[in-house]
């Protein structure tokens, strides 16, 4: 008996979703559109880590030694300095592979290389680059460096400087930007959210107050709620899916254009400034696709059948 | 079968539609009520299958208040009773078959019953030919006839027919009206409201006249007068 009556149903779902074919048509336009307002969060959230975490990742203090400190000390100091919580990352660059960076930097322009053929000695000095977990440690690990001996063995200091009060006002601004923007980021989300589960839901309710005749038959003929409301549900399932296969084709397919699309605007100069951002879309798409798959599915698929299931309830009071 | 005691309603506009209406039904009758519109036909109609609810008095099917079932057994009192409307009501993104298979999936009829039965009663009201038309593709008397089959095809103890001839030509009229009556001798009640003349003369069984939401009179065998 509840076999049959799940059957019957499915069938009398699937039967009015295909008779029904222009409703069902805007019911999954309008839904589609719902999941596309998700999927561009997910993107917008992706995007925005990604940028975040390039822009982090381009603040550090440098420490400049003296040009005649010994590479020993310098190593253990950055020993140190790797055992402070807060440090995430230190880079050594000796005296010689700075040498080679900047030859390499300006290999094209031959005023630069010359001057520095004039000078004759190498100028450059050994660097630290030092990179903390959160913009706000910055702080801690430069007031470390200040308090810190960073003397040699023979009692020389080592550090010609440490760059970190120009850069401080940009990493002060960071701190302060970050949180804001995730902030902001998460109240317009919920916005978006909530209108795109409004309009959908209000969409299902006009489709099925065209069927509110055909509610009351069905009760005049002594048909339970529950048998009434299945069909409709199975309708609002269908456009879930419908839709959601939809938006994540239309979704892969942004991914894939939006990539090719930020290289050419940026410029391929600022795209490899920007690693990161070269294929941000396309490869977060591949990578979570599990992810967005179960989150675009099923929130088309539960908004509609619940949406389905409300929107019944008003009709089945005779 | 059915006893109305003493009911009165009156809508929310404070109109009147019933006036302590009384009177019984007893199993198999054909009972033709008339009066001239807003008489209260419909609205007493409408109390037999809970779609309006009394403002006074109550309703009895067999021996049970009618307005105090729960929903569960409303929904089974309303599979005792075949209706019939005016406007047909048939479910309109469904063909012949399914409006009348419909039905019989809701009272919770096996497959192989309901692929025996629509057939036949569809037979039986001449649509044989109709099956898989949908109502849009119905003449008037074609889309009554299958609201007929709906009605007759769960077997109810009672069916309720309002103004079912209203939109129908007279040949289609007297038609339907040889259909009711064949339902009634296979042993089914028929309740039947109407303001045709002919339709009352034809069926020749128990009459009830109303007026202003009372019974005038209530005559066995009686003709059409008002």
């Amino acid at each position: 008996m509840i076999f049959t009556h799940f059957k019957r149903i499915t069938r009398t779902g699937f039967i009015n979703f295909w008779r029904n074919g222009f409703l069902s048509f805007s019911a999954i336009v309008v839904i589609t559109l719902s999941l596309s307002v998700f999927g561009a969060l997910i993107f917008g959230s992706a995007f925005g880590r990604a940028l975040l975490k390039e822009v982090k990742n381009k603040v550090d203090i440098n420490v400049y030694f003296v040009l005649d400190s010994q590479e020993s000390d310098i190593l253990s100091l950055k020993k140190t300095i790797e055992k402070l919580p807060e440090v995430s990352k230190v880079e050594y660059v000796s005296r010689d592979q700075a040498l080679i960076d900047f030859k390499e930097k300006w290999k094209d322009n031959t005023l630069i290389l010359q001057g520095l053929d004039e000078i004759g000695t190498n100028p450059f000095p050994a660097i630290l680059n030092i990179k903390a977990k959160e913009p706000s440690q910055y702080a801690g690990i430069a007031n470390f460096l200040d308090s810190k001996n960073s003397f040699s063995k023979d009692g020389n200091n080592i550090v010609e400087k440490v760059n970190y009060n120009q850069n401080k006002l940009i990493i002060d601004r960071l701190s302060r930007i970050i949180p804001a923007v995730e902030k902001a980021g998460s109240i317009l989300a919920i916005i978006l959210i909530i209108v795109a589960v409004i309009i959908t839901f209000n969409t299902i309710r006009l489709i099925i107050f065209t069927a509110k005749d055909e509610i009351s038959v069905m009760k005049l003929v002594g048909a339970s709620n529950a048998y009434i409301r299945g069909p409709f549900v199975v309708s609002g399932i269908m456009y879930g899916i419908f839709s959601g296969i939809i938006t994540l084709v239309l979704l892969g397919v942004f991914a894939y254009y939006s990539d090719v699309l930020i290289v050419k605007f940026a410029g391929v100069q600022s795209a490899n400034d920007f690693e990161i951002l070269v294929n941000v879309f396309s490869s977060y798409f591949f990578e979570n696709f599990g992810q967005i798959f179960g989150i675009i599915m099923g929130s088309g698929i539960v908004l509609a059948a619940i949406s389905s299931y409300l929107a019944v309830r008003k009709y089945l009071k005779v | 079968m059915i006893y109305f005691d003493k009911v009165t309603k009156i809508y929310p506009d404070d109109s009147l539609a019933l006036d302590q209406v009384s009177f019984g039904v007893e199993p198999n009758e054909f009972i033709t009520i008339v009066g001239h519109s807003g008489a209260g036909k419909t609205t007493l109609l409408k109390m037999l299958i809970a779609e309006e609810y009394p403002t006074e008095g109550t309703v009895f099917f067999e021996s049970a208040n009618i307005h105090r079932l729960k929903k569960r057994d409303m929904n089974k009192l309303r599979r005792r009773i075949g209706m019939i409307f005016q406007d047909y009501r048939l479910i309109p993104n469904k063909t012949a078959y399914e409006n009348i298979a419909f039905a019989m999936e809701a009272v919770g009829r096996s497959d192989s019953e309901i692929s025996s039965d629509v057939p036949h009663v569809l037979e039986l009201v001449d649509l044989g030919n109709k099956i898989w038309n949908f109502p849009h593709e119905l003449s008037g008397g074609e889309k009554q006839r299958v609201a007929i089959a709906r009605a007759i095809v769960t077997q109810p103890d009672i069916i309720i027919a309002d103004e079912p001839t209203g939109n129908l030509d007279p040949i289609n009229t007297y038609e339907i009206i040889k259909i009711l009556q064949k339902i009634n001798e296979l042993g089914t009640t028929v309740l039947l409201t109407t303001h045709n003349k002919g339709v009352v003369d034809a069926v020749s069984g128990r009459v009830i006249t109303m007026e202003k939401g009372k019974i005038t009179r209530d005559d066995k065998a009686g003709k059409y007068i008002l």
